[in-house]
């Protein structure tokens, strides 16, 4: 009975537009971020957060950023890979350049020179759509991954082609590096995440996220209402490639440390984002969260399952674990082609007429 | 913008306030590669009057829509709008001079409610930034309160209220047709374009609309040019009627100067000439 609409009135359209409506949303909501701000820094270790909590909030940004392109404005990308390679080298290029810069500024010009070369992969999609449109933003991947890996300047002519991030502090805290704690490596990501997906959550329920939705659905009856085609994919470009750059940078300089192009960033991670986002569902802020932690945390979970708890040999576990999680998606997109946010919606759907279904 | 030319205007016997020209088609000719859909047309379109345009399937009435909707250009001739000549523009910029237009085969966008779809027609009154929206601060979020309570009033005077939150996909067909007409009224346009508005619908569906219809003439006094099959509805609801037959304008003039005209009976009984 906790979990209701009913007598909740709203008397202004302030109220209505809330992004949680319900009151006991709201509460699960404030309760979920303070337990992330509060309770989570004491109790987390190394292995939780190097194998599965800082990995789960950086690709969340990943999938939130090819959901506001895919899931809202309807242009299928497969470049993710190579647009969280430019957010790296953009974050690598700038360390090492400018020393002094703080890091959090490094992440976020790296997210707005990754909008850049976004908005210019994005041009082809004035002209082309569909499945033609995923082939040219393929083309991005691979030219941006031989771009990188081609070009000595990116990686300052490092014998090894690696790129690997220096030490920077904020508040004089490590964040990056080798002396960077689990803390302050989760703190960082998840106050990226916070402010992104609140962001997210504003551009989507306003004029330019309908503007994305109606060239979703229908582009010819959205530009006889007044929806000018060009500003609304390039903005999704833009936007969603501002969020993947961001992924990139943290991935780099907080996660990974070092990193070459063809391997941290190849098409398999495209792939991987594509995946989460089909999974979590399209179009929904909840799908990135829901599709990340299901395509990080499962693989964890069943390794822990498998190796740990039942002794099987690690490369069997390995090798299980990748057919489970492919047949986990496939049952997945049987049972709910509309990710898990959609099965989520029908779930609250169910329980808003709970326990009196009249 | 009602007294361009006042001294045209005229009082229908109604008493409905019929004013001057509001947008004038000249000679207008639309090819499709060797195909002449619309061959010399020219007709005119009075602010706060009901236009009709008829003809039988493959006249090139659509066409004619989206001529002055913006989705086709004519090779040749040219549109007086607002007593000056309209240049070439895109769609979106047509909807900006205050033409909004309903489809013929409904085009809502299945994956949002109906209160989002109707917000889309608020596009062109709203203008916070990326930045504004981004932050839902200043201007981003009074505007959309703003536009808000403008919808709502669409809302109720469409009697769509029950369905607001609902998600477009799941509504039944003459509903789709009322939210697609309250996302054209949510412009507020000056010319309100509506293809075959009743297509497919029964009897009570068909008189609801026209009720509309006439509201939304009487009302807010919005121009509207509508294309319709229904030769009943079409001599009950409008001012002047233009007929078009194989791309060419056969009739123009009040419902009952059309009923009378020999061409127009001819295109539609389909008479021989022996």
């Amino acid at each position: 009975m906790l979990y209701r609409e009913a007598g909740d009135f709203k008397t202004s359209y302030t109220s209505d537009n809330q992004t949680f409506p319900i009151r006991f949303d709201r509460y699960g909501y404030y309760f979920v971020l303070g337990v992330a701000f509060l309770i989570m820094p004491l109790i987390l270790n190394d292995y939780w957060t190097n194998a599965l909590v800082v990995p789960f909030l950086i690709y969340t940004i990943a999938a939130l950023g090819l959901n506001i392109l895919i899931g809202y404005c309807g242009q299928l990308s497969l470049g993710t890979g190579g647009f969280m390679a430019v957010g790296a080298y953009a974050s690598y290029k700038l360390m090492t350049g400018f020393p002094d810069l703080n890091i959090v500024f490094v992440i976020l010009l790296s997210g707005l020179i990754t909008a850049g070369v976004g908005v210019l992969f994005g041009l082809p999609s004035l002209r082309i759509k569909g499945f033609y449109l995923a082939v040219a933003t393929l083309a991005a991947q691979f030219f941006l991954i031989w771009l990188f890996t081609r070009t000595p300047w990116f990686f300052n002519y490092s014998p090894t082609g690696m790129i690997s991030a220096p030490t920077r502090t904020i508040f004089g805290v490590p964040v990056t590096g080798a002396s960077a704690s689990a803390v302050s490596m989760y703190m960082v990501c998840l106050v990226f995440l916070v402010a992104l997906a609140w962001l997210a959550r504003n551009l989507t329920r306003g004029t330019l996220g309908r503007q994305w939705m109606a060239i979703r659905d229908m582009d010819i009856a959205a530009e006889i209402i007044g929806v000018n085609p060009l500003w609304s994919k390039l903005t999704a470009f833009a936007v969603s490639s501002f969020y993947i750059g961001i992924a990139g940078a943290l991935l780099f300089t907080v996660y990974l440390g070092a990193a070459e192009a063809g391997e941290a960033f190849g098409i398999d991670k495209s792939f991987l984002v594509l995946f989460m986002v089909i999974i979590g569902g399209l179009g929904s802020i909840f799908g990135a969260f829901a599709g990340a932690f299901f395509l990080i945390a499962g693989p964890v979970l069943l390794k822990i399952m498998l190796v740990d708890n039942l002794g099987w040999p690690t490369d069997l576990a390995a090798h299980l674990e990748i057919m489970i999680i492919g047949a986990l998606i496939i049952v997945t997109l049987i049972l709910e082609p509309h990710g898990i946010a959609a099965l989520w919606r029908t779930i609250k759907e169910k329980l808003r007429l709970w326990p009196f279904p009249y | 913008m009602l007294d361009t030319q006042p001294d045209e205007g005229y009082t229908t016997a109604d008493g409905r306030k019929i004013g001057g020209v509001a947008m004038e088609m000249k000679n207008i000719t639309l090819r499709f590669g060797g195909v002449v859909a619309i061959k010399d047309i020219s007709f005119d379109i009075r602010w706060g009057e009901v236009r009709a345009i008829i003809g039988p399937n493959g006249a090139g009435k659509s066409s004619m829509l989206n001529v002055i909707s913006g989705f086709y250009n004519p090779q040749e001739g040219e549109i007086i709008y607002k007593g000056y000549r309209r240049p070439r523009m895109r769609p979106y910029q047509v909807a900006r001079t205050g033409i909004a237009r309903t489809f013929q085969n409904i085009a809502l966008f299945e994956g949002m409610s109906v209160l989002d779809n109707i917000m889309t027609g608020r596009l062109n009154h709203m203008k916070a930034n990326i930045f504004q929206q981004a932050l839902w601060w200043g201007a981003a979020q009074r505007e959309e309160e703003e536009n808000r309570e403008k919808v709502e009033k669409v809302i109720d005077f469409l009697e769509i209220q029950h369905i607001r939150k609902t998600p477009v996909a799941r509504l039944p067909y003459g509903l789709k047709k009322r939210v697609e007409l309250a996302r054209a009224l949510a412009a507020e346009p000056s010319i309100l374009l509506l293809d075959e508005p009743m297509a497919g619908m029964n009897v009570e569906e068909k008189e609801d609309m026209c009720r509309f219809i006439l509201d939304v003439n009487d009302e807010f006094g919005t121009t509207i040019v509508l294309i319709e099959h229904d030769m009943g509805v079409v001599m009950d609801l409008s001012d002047r009627v233009v007929v078009m037959d194989y791309g060419k304008k056969i009739g123009d003039g009040t419902p009952d100067e059309v009923r009378n005209n020999e061409e127009v009976i001819k295109a539609y009984l389909g008479v021989t000439d022996d």
